[in-house]
């Protein structure tokens, strides 16, 4: 399956490579992102899954020593061009991580955080937007009467689904989730997979996961990937039940990895 | 076997020796605090029992006809340490992001290290530089300027006009700020250190800037370290004695500008303690350094308190 084959591509990526400083993380990457579907990035540790998830928003700029070639088109506009405004981008694409991380304040102002950086609110607006984002993340019900208690007191799934409401708070067109679920017990994980599914309606969801069941489980796309090179990428029945590559086999199969 | 016996033997009694010496080592200090503070109150008892609570409001301070008060060196203390605060408070935190968010990493060594060296420049070097080098200096060129823009203007105007004289409570201020600075940039910058590294990559990750990522996440996170660091410093500006010594002027004057010399407990107590004849002039001295001794014993006691509390939740987190 190539590129062209996604019919209604989000963000387009075309001859990207990354650095930390001289080692080559990711080598050539060609790779498109459906619009509103889930697209899970597979593959064994340090395969560059998670450094090409850092590349949408540029986050990766925090570091000095990092840098990106080539071009990571959203809607057509090149991400990488020094031109765009890093605000900005992180207001259309938004990110959780691996471990929940809710800011030292209460969970009202976690979610207005975000927010606030970008619009000028009426008190009635803002609560009825962090209403919104604790609904869309499926977190009102638990936290509705006590939005002024600090968001650290929350468990460890809430702190998650939290993280998820403060992003899509924002209303980003594309959620960036970096194993998500990687430091959840079995029962949260299962909250967030069924609020990845709800989610795809409204966002762009790119998700990186160690957890093959998980990328079979929500994905639409499943992009294998490994020591940098983007194996193979297809619909994710297709790539677990029919993979084109011996090497994608051989990871699914649990034959490595 | 009768030698083995004898040396067990002896080895119980060494031991039990070693362990009463370390006993008496430890337990030593807490007897000289005692012995310090219990010769303090008894010192000041005449002090006290002449003028009681009248000598923390009273601004009297005259040897000859034996009248006694603290106001002027304690608001002198409570001053410049303030001055100090305002001033040092603002410069750390931006050497701290500087230090642990921007700096390019060849730089951070370096740089942290100057700012530790800092802090071991011995006191009196500060009190010299600030006599012969920086008073001069603020008195031909700041303390004009002070007096036109700043001494005209209500409310606050009364506290920067006076003549430009270089000495005073704000030269001393500053020169506390100084000197504080090290402290409580070095402590700002390990506590933000430990932020984790998700934390800010969250907020940076929703489009916030460095300003908004240090001043509305890492500072709330690290916010009762940070409140230590403080305390810290200013636990130091308020015993610093001969820095002050040097540049506050030593005059037992109450006055509302900060460009007049004034005076604090360290230095009116070093300034002195050699002349004071009668056993009052002493002891209002001795009361004098007991208000200090309470004043940072409180300081302090609130700095570790919080420190101690930010191990606390870290021990929690990990």
């Amino acid at each position: 399956m190539n590129i062209e084959s996604i019919t209604n591509p989000k963000i387009i990526i075309k001859d990207l490579n990354f650095y930390y400083g001289n080692f080559r993380a990711l080598k050539d990457i060609n790779l498109s992102i459906a619009e509103k579907m889930v697209t899970a990035f597979i593959g064994p540790s340090g395969c560059g899954k998670s450094t090409l998830l850092r590349t949408f928003n540029r986050m990766y700029q925090l570091y000095p020593k990092q840098k990106a070639t080539g071009e990571i088109l959203l809607d057509g506009a090149n991400i990488l061009d020094s031109k765009q405004d890093l605000n900005m981008l992180r207001a259309r694409i938004g990110m959780v991580f691996q471990k929940p991380t809710p800011f030292p304040m209460s969970i009202y102002d976690n979610i207005a955080f975000g927010v606030k950086l970008y619009e000028s609110l009426s008190k009635h607006d803002m609560e009825a937007r962090v209403e919104w984002a604790l609904r869309k993340a499926a977190l009102w019900a638990e936290v509705k009467d006590k939005l002024k208690q600090s968001g650290t007191g929350l468990s460890g799934g809430q702190q998650q689904r939290l993280c998820i409401a403060r992003a899509i708070a924002v209303k980003p067109q594309v959620l960036l989730l970096d194993e998500p679920t990687s430091a959840l017990d079995p029962i949260s994980t299962a909250h967030i997979e069924k609020l990845i599914d709800e989610l795809k309606e409204d966002f762009t969801i790119v998700i990186v996961t160690h957890n093959m069941q998980q990328a079979a489980r929500i994905s639409d796309y499943t992009a294998y990937m490994y020591l940098g090179d983007l194996i193979e990428l297809g619909e994710t029945s297709s790539v677990f039940t029919n993979p084109k590559r011996k090497e994608t086999e051989d990871y699914i199969t649990g034959r490595f990895g | 076997m009768f030698t083995h016996e004898t040396r067990l033997k002896r080895q119980a009694i060494f031991d039990l020796l070693f362990r009463s010496l370390t006993r008496v080592c430890a337990f030593g200090v807490l007897a000289l605090l005692a012995a310090i503070i219990i010769s303090l109150l008894v010192g000041s008892m005449p002090a006290i029992h002449a003028f009681g609570f009248g000598f923390l409001s009273s601004s009297d301070w005259d040897p000859v006809n034996g009248r006694f008060g603290g106001m002027i060196p304690i608001i002198g203390t409570l001053v410049t340490s303030g001055i100090a605060l305002l001033i040092a408070i603002p410069v750390s935190f931006g050497i701290a992001i500087f230090l642990t968010e921007l700096s390019p990493r060849v730089l951070r060594r370096p740089l942290g290290i100057a700012i530790e060296l800092l802090a071991g420049i011995p006191s009196i070097i500060y009190g010299m530089w600030g006599l012969f080098e920086f008073a001069p200096l603020f008195a031909d060129h700041v303390e004009p300027w002070l007096n036109k823009h700043v001494g005209t203007l209500p409310y606050i105007g009364p506290f920067f006009s006076g003549p430009p004289m270089g000495i005073g409570l704000l030269t001393a201020g500053i020169i506390l700020a100084i000197m504080v600075i090290p402290f409580i940039a070095s402590v700002m910058r390990d506590v933000f250190d430990v932020v984790p590294t998700l934390l800010k990559e969250s907020a940076y990750g929703l489009g916030a800037t460095t300003w908004e990522v240090m001043w509305q996440v890492v500072l709330p996170y690290t916010k009762v370290g940070v409140a230590g660091g403080i305390m810290l410093g200013l636990g130091r500006a308020l015993g610093e004695t001969m820095a002050v010594t040097f540049v506050i002027g030593n005059a037992h004057d109450l006055s509302k500008s900060l460009l007049m010399p004034g005076n604090s407990i360290s230095s009116a107590l070093a300034n002195e303690f050699n002349e004071a004849v009668g056993d009052l002039y002493t002891s209002s001295l001795i009361e004098l350094g007991l208000i200090l001794f309470f004043i940072t014993f409180v300081v302090l006691s609130i700095a570790r308190y919080m420190l101690y509390k930010l191990g606390q939740r870290e021990g929690q987190a990990a």
